[in-house]
């Protein structure tokens, strides 16, 4: 073949399905017959041997029972089998995709567009949509982080989940997630991308909800994915308008008349406004902004390698790369670039200011998520976005880890998730300290890390961009204060100080095995090196990460200019900014997030009185903050009441009143018809021969009547 | 020579007779019997009407009514002694099965 390694594109996605239908038939024709044992039920679902199952598994009761705690002290089998399946399945999804974005690195900069229809899904009329993939340098960035990232989470997962008894289970929900991210990065088209949107979704439903049996975590996957819904409604109505408008819904098409049909006045700027802002939306379901963000926090309820994968580094990053890949749009419409801006910003210092007091240590991840994705909106919204994946792929990286390290403090300690009951875990689980450690510092943006490069990357951008405002630079400077702050009051309460542990947990502590320690290891690394491919030009770097990303951007960016044009600002504004200016507000923002881990040094190790007097000294502010704002509340109060009043309204004045109403008021009338009618038919015959002789007496008289009168 | 009027009315009379059998009895047999009253009037009318006209037609009619009449005795009296085995009446007012 002519395209060589690219023609097996499509094995990044078809892989970890391989391994969904390996390990579901592993779940299901192994795993579940053995729990539903042990918990004494029947097997469902069974055809005629229902009873025989049924009876032997009650007679040989005491002797099954035997059989599996004896089984408890050597893996199962099928668990083996499980634990090789599953992140192999993932890691030759990784080695394919590198393969591939190698290879399409080797073509020259214009070519780098790769697209692989596999075969036409939906044909009607002049609608077309196929199953194809693209790899250009956008999806390949995104692609190789999934995999990289996820086959990594997947080995930790085997280490973490070693006591979970639905182990199979868990990794068929872990392989389909990835299926479905990889289908979403890797679309060639905007119905595919949404059925992969749709399919991480389901996913992180099913995660969430892992342990079902606990209300909470049922509750937390229902509240994610109904929350989900309002964002998935903007996106498909996004997707209707971008075929009504170009007539097709795949990206190089979409893209390529962008240009022609804004100059032809078919795409004006009010439509293009309406098309991003339901796109983006979407974008704040999927990604946890404001207003739809109140899911994720609750979506901790779920394993932590879950919280690391789908709710910090692959399926939250969903609704950026989406904005990114639909930037021509978004540069047509200056009103929706604001909007993202400002939500971004927004979003990013409000959830920051949450962590502050959050004491659950996987809260405080999911709240930083929040506040770390609102960067990459800022990003995008000021028009800079390479910088918004940039810091996407770092933040995959040690935000990832931050998650892995905190599962692997929680399972140190059994179960324990209060920040208020660690403390001196430094000396007990020494590579877990060690690497998150790494990770607070490049979410701090301590410059050489790779938190920092993206990080002020975007706090630049929104400062000079045309699209950029100093107001933004402010807010999102304070945020990394902010967020250097509470990470650091995490690593305090966590890691150092006194033990605050429950004397029967301190028992147990203990570093966790390889499986888990490994990535951690590996994603540490990565946390460290992986901002220097963008190193931008003023600090002697060559700013790598942009020259590969410039082919999706550059012709964007030559139609944003366009646009732009007609603002105020020139597209060149940023030109002008000398470079002393950039590495003076560099430093600035470092300053910032000094004075961050100083203030919670001083708080959490010097005068560890000081938090507690603060929080009785003003403690309305500390409520509000402590209670997340009453976010939760608000929304409790204000939409799902209003939806559910409606709703038992609907149901009571419409559904039983006036639908029930019709349909029993027919019916009622026909059976008193009916009831009328039965009595003409006594079954007396004579009544019968009665109403014959009537009859034809009258029709007798009416003929002679009619032949008489004529 | 008789008015044929009076052969209609004959007729007439008899078929009013069967006809106020067939209504008013309860006895099945006698309904049957009033049922064969009733053809048989209505013969009279097909004769006197043939024999004042002069034309067969009429006589060749009787005897048609004669035999489908025969016929319908047959099974009459077939079926109403299966009726008869089966609800031990022949009572038409005790046979009200025939209704929805």
């Amino acid at each position: 073949m002519v395209n060589g390694i690219l023609d097996s594109l499509w094995l990044v996605p078809a892989l970890p399905l391989l391994g969904v239908v390996l390990n579901g038939a592993i779940a299901l024709f192994a795993e579940r017959p053995l729990l539903l044992k042990q918990a004494g039920l029947p097997l469902a679902g069974g055809h005629g041997s229902h009873d025989v199952a049924h009876g032997a598994s009650s007679a040989s009761g005491g002797h099954g029972h035997g059989d599996t705690t004896g089984g408890h002290h050597e893996t199962p089998f099928y668990r083996k089998l499980v634990a090789l399946i599953a992140p192999g399945v993932i890691g030759a999804a990784f080695v394919v995709a590198l393969l591939c974005v190698l290879s399409l690195a080797a073509r020259p900069a214009e070519g780098r567009t790769f697209v692989q229809i596999l075969f036409p899904w939906i044909q009607a009329g002049s609608f077309l949509a196929p199953v194809g993939f693209q790899l250009d340098p956008l999806s390949a960035v995104m692609a190789l982080v999934v995999t990289g990232v996820g086959f990594l989470i997947h080995v930790y997962s085997v280490g973490y989940m070693s006591h979970e008894p639905a182990f199979a289970r868990y990794f068929v929900y872990l392989n389909l997630f990835m299926f479905a991210m990889l289908t979403l990065v890797l679309a060639n088209n905007y119905l595919l991308m949404f059925v992969g949107w749709e399919g991480v979704g389901l996913c992180s439903y099913l995660l969430i909800g892992f342990w079902y049996e606990k209300q909470s975590a049922a509750d937390a996957g229902k509240k994610a994915f109904i929350v989900n819904r309002i964002g998935d409604f903007g996106f498909i109505l996004a997707v209707f308008l971008i075929f009504w408008t170009f007539g097709t819904v795949s990206y190089t098409e979409v893209f390529a008349k962008v240009p022609l049909l804004s100059h032809s006045g078919v795409l004006t700027t009010g439509l293009a406004t309406a098309i991003t802002l339901l796109l983006f939306l979407g974008a704040t379901g999927k990604s946890a902004q404001i207003p739809l963000y109140i899911w994720l926090p609750d979506a901790m309820e779920g394993p932590t390698p879950v919280s690391a994968l789908i709710h910090a580094a692959t399926m939250v990053t969903a609704g950026v790369y989406m904005v990114a890949r639909s930037s021509a749009l978004f540069l047509l419409a200056p009103d929706t670039m604001m909007v993202v801006a400002v939500i971004g910003a927004a979003t990013a210092i409000f959830s920051a200011t949450i962590g502050i007091c959050q004491t659950d240590i996987k809260r405080v991840l999911a709240y930083s998520t929040v506040s770390q994705l609102g960067y990459m909106f800022l990003a995008c919204g000021v028009g800079a976005f390479t910088a918004g994946i940039f810091h996407l792929m770092t933040h995959a990286f040690f935000k990832a880890l931050l998650f892995l390290g905190s599962g692997s403090v929680i399972h140190a300690l059994s179960g324990e998730q209060d920040m208020r009951k660690m403390g001196g875990l430094r000396k007990y689980i020494p590579i877990t300290y060690f690497t998150m450690f790494v990770a607070t510092l490049a979410i701090a943006g301590i410059p050489g890390l790779s938190g920092f490069f993206s990080k002020d990357e975007i706090l630049w951008q929104s400062f000079s961009s045309s699209h950029g405002s100093p107001v933004l630079w402010v807010i999102a400077a304070a945020a990394a204060g902010i967020t250097a702050f509470y990470m650091f009051r995490l690593v305090f309460l966590t890691f150092y100080g006194e033990s605050r542990m429950d004397p029967e947990v301190e028992k147990h502590v203990h570093e966790s095995p390889w499986t888990m320690t490994l990535p951690l290891s590996i994603l540490a690394v990565l946390s460290v090196i992986g901002g220097w491919v963008g190193i931008p030009a003023v600090l002697g770097g060559s700013n790598l990460f942009e020259h590969w990303l410039a082919p999706v951007f550059q012709p964007v960016a030559a139609a944003g200019a366009h646009a732009a044009a007609a603002g105020a600002h020139g597209a060149e504004g940023a030109a002008h900014h000398p470079a002393a200016l950039e590495i003076g507000l560099m430093a600035l923002s470092v300053g910032i997030a000094l004075c961050g881990i100083g203030l919670a040094y001083f708080l959490y190790r010097v005068r560890t009185g000081k938090p507690e007097e603060i929080a009785k000294r003003w403690p309305t502010l500390y409520d509000v903050v402590f209670h997340k704002y009453y976010i939760d509340e608000i929304y409790e109060w204000a939409v799902v009441q209003r939806i559910v009043s409606g709703s038992v309204w609907l149901w009571e004045m419409f559904d039983a009143l006036f639908v029930d109403g019709l349909v029993n008021g027919i019916a009622d009338i026909v059976r008193a018809a009916g009831d009328r009618v039965r009595r003409l038919q006594g079954g007396v015959v004579g009544g019968y021969a009665f109403s014959l002789l009537a009859g034809a007496v009258f029709l007798l008289g009416y003929i002679l009547y009619w032949s008489v009168v004529q | 020579m008789v008015e044929p009027s009076a052969y209609l009315l004959l007729s007439a009379i008899l078929f009013g007779i069967g006809v106020v059998g067939v209504v008013a009895r309860k006895n099945v047999l006698i309904i049957l019997m009033s049922v064969e009253l009733m053809l048989n009037g209505v013969n009279v009318a097909f004769v006197s009407a043939g024999s004042y006209l002069g034309d067969a037609t009429g006589g060749v009619f009787a005897f048609m009514v004669m035999t489908v009449a025969a016929a319908e005795a047959a099974v009459g009296l077939a079926l109403l002694i299966a009726l008869y085995r089966l609800k031990e009446t022949i009572d038409i007012t005790e046979l009200r099965i025939l209704k929805w």
